[in-house]
């Protein structure tokens, strides 16, 4: 088990106010909270910060905490010294929605948390606790509405009434044409009921890996196609990728970098399915030999154009 | 730790589904009246003219959701989630054009 530090989790000194310790958490909880972050390990993030100021904001966990000393690094191996927390009376409140807590917190505090009844839940239900994460599939999965296999670890109240994470895998089939943001809802795969009753759902909330070639806006989808200079100008049929394949584009004469050509419906399936945008850019060779030397200076002897004449200069 | 592989078939929450509101109350896990204020504040809208024939789509129950979320953890009240709800929106916005263009 590690050693966690909570003060330095919450970016503050030891001998910090209560009132310190709450605008801390305040701040980080909703720098990092999973619906406003969009950073990937934000969920972990979030329940950090909410361990600590779970700890520090009671001061009879923090006193507890604080006897432990400062001698700890965090991540240093710990174990709690015998009888480390005798003398100190808990009054076991503190309940928290998160769930979830690491090993060093459930060793230290984790008898409060056995008493602690069926589940956090709002409101009158007695179905199972609806669970959310996030997860990375790519453009290609939901092009084609594939099976992925998506691991996830889940905070789960055991028969002793602790937290323990349990790892599971599901084999999801990622729906055709689901966009980047979207939630996904698989029913039953959420938290256990209790007392009979159904279990919770689950919520994948989805995101794309970055692709090497596609950036998708909604259904549509961006690609960047290098033209040669010639082939602007002169304009012609190109071949251009997209998810469902190569397709020829006609690029009319006269094409500048920027532009944008769309083929209609290449985008993610659905109804009506995405555009597929494809935006030119003008590579221009180097003039690397006299050869090519010879031939741009020809250009510039026979297109006399000033480019920057918008600009008056 | 136990590993456990299962199959499950998922329903995408977007604009194309319609839940009715007790099908939104079940899934946010609130009584009817928490929904009532949400659409109050211009957080979730449905469809149809009277509370029978209200229809939500897919959307709202991720609205709703994130709402009740904000209120929990961060203490909000409904107003102030619904502001935080739309500037997360913009922001997603502003995040898709900058994907779109490059820009990051």
């Amino acid at each position: 088990m590690k050693f966690r530090d909570y003060y330095a989790i919450l970016g503050i000194e030891r001998d910090a106010t209560q009132d310190q310790i709450k605008q801390a958490y305040r701040r980080l909880a909703r720098k990092f909270h999973p619906d406003v972050s969009k950073e990937p390990d934000a969920e972990n993030r979030f329940k950090e910060v909410g361990e600590a100021y779970e700890v520090l904001k009671d001061p009879e966990k923090r006193a507890a905490y604080d006897r432990i000393g400062g001698g700890w690094q965090a991540g240093q191996e710990f174990t709690p010294p015998p009888g480390w927390d005798t003398g100190f009376e808990f009054s076991g409140g503190g309940f928290t929605d998160a769930g979830g807590f690491s090993d060093f917190f459930e060793a230290l505090f984790g008898r409060m948390e056995a008493g602690r009844g069926p589940g956090p839940g709002r409101g009158f239900r007695a179905k199972g606790e609806d669970h959310h994460a996030r997860i990375m599939v790519d453009l290609e999965d939901s092009f084609h509405g594939r099976a992925r296999t998506v691991t996830l670890s889940m905070p789960e109240v055991g028969a002793d009434g602790r937290v323990h994470t349990r790892q599971r895998t599901l084999n999801v089939r990622i729906p055709k044409g689901v966009c980047e943001g979207q939630r996904i809802r698989l029913e039953g795969q959420g938290g256990s009921g209790w007392g009979g009753a159904p279990k919770g759902d689950l919520y994948l909330e989805i995101r794309f890996r970055p692709h090497r070639l596609y950036r998708p806006d909604g259904r549509d989808v961006f690609v960047e196609l290098p033209i040669a200079p010639w082939e602007a100008a002169l304009g012609g049929v190109l071949t251009v990728p997209t998810l469902g394949g190569k397709v020829d584009l006609t690029v009319a004469a006269g094409a500048q970098s920027g532009q944008k050509l769309r083929l209609r419906g290449r985008g993610l399936p659905g109804k009506p399915p995405g555009d597929q945008y494809v935006v030119l850019k003008v590579v221009v060779p180097k003039a690397t030999t006299p050869e090519a030397r010879a031939l741009y200076e020809k250009m510039a002897q026979q297109f006399p154009v000033n480019p920057r004449a918008a600009l008056d200069v | 730790m136990e590993e456990r592989t299962s199959s499950c078939t998922a329903m995408v929450l977007d604009e194309g589904i319609s839940f009715t509101l007790y099908e939104v109350c079940r899934s946010c896990g609130v009584h009817a009246e928490v929904i009532v204020e949400m659409i109050g504040e211009g957080i979730v809208t449905p469809k149809g003219s009277s509370m029978r024939e209200w229809r939500f789509d897919g959307i709202a129950i991720r609205r709703a959701q994130q709402a009740l979320r904000l209120q929990a953890d961060l203490g909000v009240n409904l107003p102030g989630a619904a502001l935080a709800l739309e500037l997360m929106e913009e922001i997603e916005r502003l995040r898709r054009l900058a994907l779109r263009t490059g820009a990051v």
